[in-house]
């Protein structure tokens, strides 16, 4: 159970968010959308304990997570962090090893469960046939892939990602959304994320928390909280919400004035 | 599979270090090195050996290997691949403390210098990692290298400085300023040897989480480390290794940069291997460059931190070319 409480952060004295309160739903894909600078990033980070607030506390299992220690903590909440870069020549296997690093310790080394669960970890991401890949011959989506299988290996009850779809192609960001959806309904993870792209969210999302301004404008489930108000009010964008024709799912056609008259003429001639 | 390049090195090293001794100005028969070992008799070849040869082979090979695990180390701390103690100005900041108390406060003894080289070292180091480090978006690779830079032509033109107001000794300055193990005594390896130890095994031990540390601060945060701690730990082996170096054989550049790329290129990405083979690799480099140093202007010497340098420039190029990252 992931939860912020009065939570306030600023940089130099501007703040990104004031005394803001968030519960993350057990066992649910959470995803966090708002405008570039809106403060998801800053607030899944601060979540992770990347970030230390200055006001108010997060808390991890009833636990403030400013009192735990940050080993303790990696084994119960894993965190991708935006567009991760692993050194040079690093393989797939390796990467996905340092997952177990939260584990280890002088009087615990490596052992066969590790290995085990580095395998299981491969093999949930379809990474078995790349583990000696070094991880920068991959592409962008499996890439991606093998980051996700590091946080695996890392077994935890929740995992936090900043916008694990970044620089990738559709193809590619369905396929991380997919694997990130079956973690959860499979291994019941708890699934916290940044995403760009709203009909995607949409789809994927359990619970939505839209943010603007360092405030939560609104939360809920997509069906009932997304609507062409909230979205030009956090996107600052006039749209028209449709269901999604396939999932049901509301799907956002964003529009303004100026293309909207140049159609006009085109169909009128 | 990787034991090989431990173990091979380790050979050659030996056989460098054997022809260390053996050859120079005045060549010496191996058997007559392995007497003196054994059965020394004060004689004017036993003396040589014992006295200047060991010593300096020593010496060098100590010194290789702490430069080459220091620039290892520091080249994870800076996610930068042409950080070294040399780069970043921790080597003329040693330099520099060390000339200015010797020529001004009268110190000397070997004891006295490391200290001093000890402080030095942590104090530019410390100077170009906070310069490196201004700015909202903290240390870049670029921005450490410019504060390295900068620092070491600081330091290294107050060092002129001083050398110039004090005119005596300038040749012996010179040369130990170039970087030198020539004319070394044992009993000065006997003084920095314990800080040199110190430095590797806090930089071994720190090999697991250097690994972790190597995908960024974030990912080993996030992965239950403490990555101030690691830094630390790691700022305070570099410290010992290159102040001990310093303090023995002045500022020898280079061999921080090369050998923990050639080590990368063989052994990959696990610190806990390019660590131990970095520094067989380094001492196996300096002893070799210090045996060459002795034929090029035979019979003067050229002072090995010349060799090291005519070696390294080309390599030195070579990763600035490939421009990609790699810690």
């Amino acid at each position: 159970m992931l939860e912020a409480e009065g939570l306030g952060l600023s940089y130099g004295d501007k703040y990104i968010f004031n005394s803001l309160d968030l519960s993350i739903p057990k066992g649910k894909i959470t995803v966090f959308i708002g405008s570039n600078g809106c403060g998801k990033s800053t607030l899944l980070r601060s979540m992770a304990r990347l970030l230390k607030p200055q006001n108010g506390t997060v808390m991890l299992d009833g636990t403030d997570i400013s009192r735990m220690a940050t080993k303790e903590i990696a084994r119960k909440l894993a965190i991708l962090p935006q567009g991760p870069i692993a050194p040079d020549g690093l393989t797939v296997l390796q990467l996905v090893k340092q997952g177990r690093y939260p584990y280890q310790s002088w009087l615990r080394q490596w052992s066969r469960e590790d290995e085990r669960i580095v395998r299981e970890a491969l093999e949930a991401t379809g990474m078995s046939g790349l583990s000696e890949q070094s991880v920068d011959s991959l592409s962008g989506g499996q890439r991606q892939r093998a980051w996700i299988a590091m946080t695996l290996a890392q077994q935890t009850p929740i995992i936090l990602l900043d916008e694990p779809t970044t620089y990738l192609d559709m193809t590619h960001q369905i396929e991380v959304l997919d694997l990130l959806y079956e973690m959860n309904r499979r291994d019941d993870r708890t699934i916290v994320m940044v995403l760009h792209d709203i009909n995607l969210a949409c789809r994927y999302a359990d619970h939505i928390v839209a943010i603007r301004a360092g405030q939560i404008e609104a939360e809920g489930k997509p069906g009932e909280v997304i609507d062409e108000q909230l979205i030009e009010k956090v996107f600052r964008l006039k749209c028209e919400i449709i269901p999604d024709p396939l999932y049901g799912t509301p799907l956002c056609i964003p529009y303004t004035n100026c293309s909207l008259k140049a159609v006009k003429e085109v169909l009128r001639r | 599979m990787k034991i090989i390049y431990l173990i091979v090195p380790l050979v050659v090293l030996a056989g460098v270090v054997v022809c260390s001794v053996a050859f120079g100005v005045t060549d010496i028969p191996i058997g007559t090195v392995w007497e003196s070992i054994i059965h020394y008799n004060a004689s004017n070849e036993h003396l040589i050996i014992r006295t200047t040869r060991i010593p300096r082979a020593l010496i060098a090979a100590a010194v290789g290997a702490c430069l080459a695990i220091a620039g290892a180390v520091m080249q994870v701390l800076t996610r930068n691949p042409i950080a070294s103690p040399s780069t970043l100005g921790v080597n003329a900041g040693a330099a520099f403390f060390i000339m200015l108390c010797g020529l001004s406060l009268g110190i000397s003894g070997q004891q006295a210098f490391t200290w001093v080289a000890l402080i030095g070292a942590a104090l530019s180091g410390g100077i170009v990692f906070l310069l490196g480090s201004i700015g909202r978006d903290g240390m870049t690779p670029v921005k450490i290298t410019l504060a390295g830079a900068s620092m070491s032509a600081f330091f290294a033109s107050l060092t002129q400085g001083l050398m110039l107001t004090n005119g005596k000794m300038f040749d012996q300055i010179l040369a130990w300023l170039v970087g030198s193990v020539a004319g070394r005594e044992m009993s000065q390896l006997e003084a920095v040897w314990p800080y040199m130890a110190a430095g590797m095994a806090i930089a071994l031990l720190l090999s697991r989480h250097l690994n972790v540390l190597a995908m960024g601060d974030d990912m080993a945060q996030g992965l239950g480390q403490s990555p101030g701690r690691t830094k630390a730990f790691g700022a305070a082996s570099v410290i010992l290794l290159a102040g001990g170096s310093v303090a023995v054989a002045g500022p020898i550049a280079f061999v921080g940069i090369i050998i923990p790329h050639i080590v990368r290129y063989l052994v990959g990405t696990d610190y806990r291997w390019i660590l131990p083979c970095s520094a067989v690799f380094g001492a196996i480099l300096l002893v070799a460059a210090d045996l060459g140093s002795r034929y090029i202007a035979m019979p003067k010497e050229v002072p090995v931190g010349v060799m090291t340098a005519i070696m390294g420039v080309p390599f030195f190029v070579y990763i600035a070319r490939k421009g990609r990252r790699t810690s």
